[in-house]
């Protein structure tokens, strides 16, 4: 051990590779002598599509231990070729930006703050507003007695940043409901 | 684009919006293809680009106009393609009259109702009548319900009875579509292009010849554009003046040709193609309109008539089998496949309409999905206003956007308009899940389906919308079931049976195979389709969205495919799904001759092989396959059956690419320069100052700023456009909470040429007061030679640049004053897309007032000017120049209804 | 012992055995369009934090100023007219005819001499944006690696410099060794952030490294693993290509070539002279401008060039106080 160690020393090293100004390996740490990639540490890396602009470029994300640990540029894709924008490159802090909201927030009428809400009571609050709004605001016919089967009290906005299955439900969700004021950025 | 030999970049700045799109404009250009930037500014595209020609905002169709004078001129329009492949020999009806005989008015104008009657616009028929739209009576193009059509031909040209049109082949017939064009444009000339848009003959020439001689069998040219054109309130007919040009040029439907629309969200394609849009149903299939679509049968005939040619004639199975998708069992034949559970239109109800609904408390509950209104809409403060009238607002978001924290934060809470103890608003915040913590596909700007696997799971309270909206909707029905109120069938009607997995949250896949649709009966019955030509509207194919089908042919989720490019050519049709039917470019039938020859060795791409007896090469042939160049069937037959071997653009009623449109758009047959709802230049082509049909809101709180020629144009002298920075993302909710972008881009600033600068005593990176009719907003000063004072009409316009991502709150790690503060609202009657890439203002060095001086100054400022909400309000600007009798006490109203 | 100074394999020179060639960077600033992705793509692999106040920095859209220790990619705009651009352009047909540029190559091609063509191309633009992303030269002779006393620093079998953040003791002597002003100790306290924030997703991540120095690794931790480093493989128009590093000359030498023989003289190279005072470096460039307009040294030296010439002046004087002490010894003896 003792001589393993002794030739372990930057000098002995320094000596013995002939690096004598200790610039190369006789210098490198036991930590730079482990280094490794965490694309190449990762448990799984995920095809997946940079969520900004419309160009659609293919990512890779890069997942350890149930946590996303980097989102680079899908080589694969025959869109963009691996490359990505600031704003791709900067995916995954979008993900795991410390600024970003995980728990469900309500403002009270005329409240100066926030407070939490559980998830599936905040789910119920909203079904239950959305009929109640749905009801008190029915049109069920025009002025010269024509279907119209409506409500104008419900609205919605967005849909640009999200799948087409979602956009689907919520389309479909709504159109059944009767709201038609459902519109998204397309329009802007 | 990477096969272009020209590029016009005009109304796009595509490096610094789509940099990585651009690389295939930096493959041609090294190549040697030329590329142009035409653009207000000059950008990072224009650093990058061989030449940046410098245009007034919102004058674009003076430019295009005169290219298209330019080509027909010089005798450069590219004669075979033009003759076989575009409406150019067509005869339209003899009642037309245009805007050059009126004054900038087309035939058909109603100064009442500010609309246009389009019925003169039509073909002529064969006994001198004209081809009218199917079953729409006398109402087409008069009421406000149509003004929510345009949008609604997003995969196909509009309707027409039948496809049986008059020609003369010859071209000479004066009211033949070339000649009618021809006529149109001839004044549109490089002086005028000179005096209206402020560019130097030398320049015109310069792109002229560029894109003509690059444009023809052996080369092709491509045009990109994005919101630059279509924030206008005419901009719809921006992109209608560049399809002209290039269908002279014959430069669609090959490669390296086209017009590239650059989309600016993920999925915005596909969010118009299964819309979260007020006027659509999915596959661009209209939301039925009351008093015009009462009935199934009357809505079929509305849409697309049987003797048209083309895939839309077959708009009834599109339209049974969404009916199938969302009501299974509950739609039969007996109550028309339950047509009367869709809700019924009225007019237009935008989301500019909403808000003002909203102000009136007309709608209660508003849902905000991954947008920031409060930031990104056209006239924040209206939009922050009229979400304090809700009874409850819901936003789902990533971070705490302004329009989640606008009670507590916002620039109406500063200037004392509103306190947060009065407000009556209830505010639910629900964390969303990003883009890897959930499965699906997104539809990017070609029309490219691309699924994404799941990463990881949302973490905390995070949630798709898939699995909101799920459960949203699994507990209003749980609360309705039992409910024997007519009004709630459709809801509890609807196929909501989705499979879930041990969290209880939807499948994605199986909305996926949902919306590619599945046989009902039959041996294959359950199946999924293998494309939208096996849709029936006989109740026995279901089909979510039929432009989709195909998608999951085969039980496989062909958006998922993901053979890697360099494995495959250049279309690489294995890497994700194209719709329709995997197609890579549209209407590529054009690339080929009428003889069904490649135009060139240079530009092959689908091509007739007269030995197979069908269409083959790079693509999927946008065509029917076995059908041969010299086919002529009946016109009279209809459908897909009824295009010609040399009608390529199957998807128009006619299977003609259209120079005239004479259905389909509500503001003219053909695209006309109007100038912007507020301009410091006089329209010098017309006496028609801004576009007669454009949707005007007069109101108090949107008051617009005096025109050229009218008293008080001068307190606001100078043009702003917004824009978008590549370091940021829209109104900032996914890059100003980011650490890395935010410090790249840290503060507001308005951009201003070293002369502005001068005039207005505006001090570099000092501060500086910009000011509309609505708002004024602060922010830095850049003053560079990147922005130049133009010459139009004998005076300098000075323009100034406003970058529109910043916002007022407390929460994001930047923030700052919101151009979209100083827009008003003023919409394009085709699509209900307001003007916000120009306007006018005033700018004055150093901050803005704080608390009620700041609504003082804005009111300081509107008194000056004089204006009032009838000011810029009017349809027709001189009535007596335009051959329209004035109405005592009135003025047409150009349509606005609040 | 190693080499200080003059053309050399500098893995070779720290006495790496079968290493793999040298790699490095070519930067073409000709296609650059400012997008920042490699700024990005480069914090977000080396979790680098912010820095900045998150201010303008009065400096055209260049909101992080310079290389430093938290920013390795960094790109700069510069706003020129049109005198300026004929200047360049003449600048840049000079140094190809004297064939001599400060720091750039003996070429493009010494066959073609095109001084005495006229490229002048159609338009002169009377205006132009230059955008440049600037990163460590990983130069052929590094002074910072030199000075370094704890071995921190060291160059790898890819022939690149590195710090090692273990063994770092942030004594700062690199700091003065850099002829490009590229490496620099990490401070603390530099991440502005929001002035209030409703429950924070997670605390924001501990600055790294503080107080130690801190550069470009050239993504060692990714060449390892045969990876393109994170700026090369973001960037959308290939502006920063990566490679070996002959290649990569070969390539910027070729461009410049081309470039001049559309007319735009103004192109010229910077850092693949081997005789120049750093001996060449890793990372190449290919200018518009002078190297000043983009703020780079013309003539870069590195400080221990000198060194031998010093040691022996140094050695000198010592021999001579000892001889003179010896004397003053001996005469003292007598």
């Amino acid at each position: 051990m003792a001589r393993r160690s002794f030739l372990q020393w930057p000098v002995v090293r320094q000596v013995s590779t002939g690096d004598l100004l200790g610039r190369g390996p006789s210098v490198t740490s036991p930590r730079t002598k482990a280094l490794a990639p965490r694309t190449s540490t990762a448990d799984r890396a995920v095809q997946s599509v940079c969520p900004y602009c419309a160009v659609g470029c293919g990512q890779r994300v890069y997942v350890k231990d149930e946590k996303v640990v980097q989102i680079e540029g899908d080589p694969d894709s025959p869109i963009s070729r691996g490359r990505l924008c600031p704003k791709g490159s900067a995916s995954e802090q979008l993900v795991n930006s410390p600024g970003r909201q995980t728990r469900v927030l309500y403002r009270a009428p005329r409240s100066t703050r926030w407070e939490h809400l559980d998830l599936a009571a905040a789910i119920d609050m909203v079904a239950d507003r959305f009929i109640e709004t749905r009801r008190r605001t029915w049109q069920q016919e025009d002025a010269e007695g024509r279907l119209l089967s409506r409500t104008m009290g419900i609205a919605s906005l967005g849909g640009a940043t999200l799948d087409n299955e979602e956009n689907y439900l919520i389309k479909k969700l709504f159109t059944a409901a009767g709201a038609v004021q459902i519109e998204n950025q397309a329009r802007i | 684009m990477a096969n272009a030999d020209c590029i016009v970049i005009q109304g796009s700045n595509m490096a610094e919006c789509h940099p990585v799109g651009y690389q295939w404009v930096a493959e041609a250009k090294a190549r040697g293809a030329k590329v142009i930037h035409v653009d207000p500014r000059f950008t990072r595209t224009s650093a990058v680009a061989d030449k940046h020609i410098p245009i007034r905002a919102g004058s674009d169709v003076v430019l295009l106009g005169a290219l298209i004078n330019y080509v027909i001129s010089n005798d450069l329009w590219f004669k075979e393609y033009v003759s076989a492949y575009t409406n150019a020999a067509t005869l339209v009806h003899a009642d037309y009259r245009d805007a050059e005989d009126l004054g900038g008015l087309f035939s058909g104008f109603n100064p009442e109702t500010g609309a246009y009657d389009t019925a003169s616009w039509s073909y002529a028929e064969e006994a001198g009548d004209a081809i009218g739209e199917p079953g729409a009576g006398s109402e087409h193009g008069s009421d406000a319900s149509a003004r929510a059509a345009g949008h609604q031909f997003g995969s196909g040209g509009p309707a027409l009875e039948h496809a049986r049109v008059q020609r003369d082949d010859t071209l000479q017939d004066p009211r033949t579509v070339f000649q009618i064009v021809k006529r149109h444009y001839a004044r549109y000339t490089p002086e005028m292009v000179h005096d209206m848009c402020g560019i130097e003959v030398a320049d015109f020439e310069y792109l002229a010849r560029a894109i003509t001689e690059n444009s023809g069998r052996e080369r092709t040219t491509c045009f990109a554009y994005a919101v630059g054109w279509t924030q206008h309130s005419l901009g719809a007919q921006f992109i209608r003046a560049a399809a002209i040009l290039q269908l002279l040029l014959g430069n669609l439907g090959r490669p390296g040709g086209g017009i590239m629309a650059l989309r600016g969200h993920a999925s915005i394609q596909g969010s118009t193609d299964i819309p979260t849009l007020f006027n659509l149903l999915p596959g661009y299939l209209p939301m039925p309109t009351a008093g015009r679509h009462d009935t199934l049968s009357q809505y079929l005939e509305a849409i697309a008539s049987k003797k048209q040619k083309g895939f839309w004639a077959d708009a009834d199975a599109y339209t049974v089998s969404l009916l199938k998708a969302w009501w299974g069992e509950a739609a039969n034949a007996e109550n028309d496949w339950a047509y009367d559970y869709l809700p019924r239109l009225t007019g237009a109800h935008g989301t500019y309409e909403t808000v003002m609904g909203m102000l009136e408390d007309e709608v209660e509950g508003y849902f905000l999905l991954g947008q920031n209104p409060a930031v990104g809409s056209a006239h924040g403060r209206m939009q922050r206003l009229g979400m304090s009238h809700l009874k409850w607002l819901v936003v789902r978001d990533l971070n705490l956007i302004e329009s989640a924290t606008w009670w507590k934060d916002g620039p109406e809470i500063e200037s004392g308009e509103l306190h947060t103890e009065d407000i009556e608003t209830e505010v639910f915040f629900l964390p969303a899940a990003t883009h890897v913590e959930k499965a699906g596909s997104f539809t990017q700007t070609q029309r490219l389906l691309q699924w994404r696997h799941q990463a990881v799971a949302p973490p905390g309270d995070c949630q798709s919308e898939l699995q909101f909206f799920f459960e949203l909707g699994e507990r209003i029905r749980q609360k309705l079931a039992g409910s024997d109120d007519e009004r709630d069938r459709p809801l509890l009607d609807l196929t909501w049976d989705y499979p879930t997995d041990a969290h209880g949250d939807p499948n994605p896949e199986a909305v996926l195979a949902e919306i590619n649709g599945r046989h009902l009966e039959g041996p294959d019955a359950g199946k999924p389709l293998p494309a939208y030509t096996e849709l029936r509207a006989d109740g026995t194919t279901s089909a979510g969205c039929w432009i989709y089908t195909g998608v999951y042919a085969g039980g496989i989720n062909h958006a998922a495919n993901r053979k890697p490019g360099r494995e495959q050519g250049p279309a690489a049709p294995e890497w994700g799904w194209a719709w329709p039917a995997n197609r890579r470019i549209l209407y590529n039938r054009a690339s080929a001759d009428p003889d069904g020859k490649p135009w060139s060795e240079r530009k092959k791409y689908i091509w007739w092989d007269q030995e197979q007896g069908r269409w083959v090469g790079d693509d999927v042939p946008d065509f029917p396959v076995d059908r041969a160049p010299g086919s002529q069937p009946d016109p009279a037959a209809g459908g897909p059956e009824a295009l010609s071997g040399d009608d390529p653009f199957i998807m128009q009623a006619d299977g003609k690419g259209w120079l005239f449109a004479p259905k389909g758009l509500v503001d003219g047959p053909l695209p006309t320069h109007y100038e912007a709802q507020e301009s410091p230049v006089a329209n010098a082509l017309y006496p028609q100052q801004q576009s007669p049909a454009r949707l005007v809101f007069p109101r108090a709180d949107n008051l617009s700023a005096p025109s050229a020629g009218t008293s008080g144009a001068e307190v606001y002298p100078y043009v702003f456009t917004t824009y978008r920075l590549t370091e940021h993302h829209t109104a900032g909710g996914m890059s100003r909470w980011l650490p890395y972008l935010s410090e790249l881009q840290p503060e507001m600033f308005c951009e201003v040429s070293p002369e502005l600068a001068a005039e207005r005593g505006l001090e570099p990176y000092g501060w500086a007061t910009i000011v509309s009719p609505r708002s004024a907003i602060e922010a830095r000063v850049l003053v560079t030679e990147r922005m130049t004072p133009l010459s139009v009409g004998g005076r300098t316009v000075h323009q100034i640049g406003l970058p529109y991502h910043w916002g007022v709150g407390n929460d994001a790690v930047v923030s700052g004053d919101a151009a979209n503060d100083l827009l008003g609202i003023t919409l394009d009657p085709n699509v209900q897309i307001q003007e916000s890439k120009v306007a006018s203002c005033d700018i004055r060095p150093g901050r803005r007032p704080r608390g009620p001086a700041l609504l003082a100054l804005v009111a300081e400022y509107q008194a000056r000017a004089g204006t009032t909400i009838e000011t810029g309000n009017r349809a027709v600007t001189d009535p007596a120049a335009e051959g329209i009798e004035p109405k005592p006490g009135g003025h047409g109203g150009a349509g606005g209804r609040r | 012992m190693g080499q200080l100074s003059g053309p050399t394999d500098p893995s070779a020179d720290a006495r790496w055995e079968d290493h793999p060639p040298r790699k490095g960077f070519f930067t073409d600033t000709s296609i650059c369009i400012g997008c920042k992705a490699c700024e990005v793509a480069c914090k977000e692999w080396n979790h680098n934090p912010q820095d900045g106040n998150l201010e303008l920095l009065k400096s055209s859209y260049d909101n992080t100023g310079a290389l430093g220790a938290s920013t390795w990619r960094h790109v700069a705009f510069v706003e020129q007219g049109q005198e300026r651009v004929v200047q360049a352009r003449e600048s840049g047909r000079a140094l190809v005819s004297l064939g001599m540029p400060a720091i750039g190559p003996p070429a493009p091609a010494a066959d073609q001499d095109l001084s005495e063509v006229d490229t002048t191309p159609p338009d002169t633009p009377d205006f132009r944006w230059l955008m440049s992303s600037d990163v460590c030269k990983h130069c052929t002779h590094a002074g910072c690696l030199d000075v370094c006393p704890t071995g921190a620093l060291f160059r790898t079998e890819f022939g690149t410099v590195v710090v090692q953040d273990d063994v770092c003791n942030g004594c700062g002597t690199c700091v003065a060794g850099c002829p490009f002003g590229v490496i620099e100790r990490r401070s603390d306290g530099t991440v502005a952030v929001a002035a209030q924030r409703e429950e924070p997703h997670a605390q924001p991540p501990a600055v790294p490294n503080v107080g130690i120095a801190q550069k470009c690794t050239l993504c060692y931790d990714r060449l390892i693993a045969d990876e393109t480093p994170a700026c090369a493989k973001a960037c959308p128009t290939t502006s920063i290509k990566f490679g070996d590093h002959d290649h990569m000359v070969e390539t910027a030498r070729a461009r410049v070539a081309e470039l001049h023989a559309q007319g735009l003289t103004e192109a010229r190279l910077y850092g693949a002279n081997e005789l120049d005072g750093v001996g060449g470096t890793g990372s190449v460039f290919l200018l518009l401008d002078e190297p000043e307009v983009y703020g780079l040294p013309p003539d870069p030296r590195v400080p221990t060039a000198d060194l031998p010439r010093m040691y022996r002046r140094a050695g000198m004087a010592v021999a001579g106080m000892v001889a003179a002490a010896a004397l003053a010894f001996l005469r003292g003896r007598a």
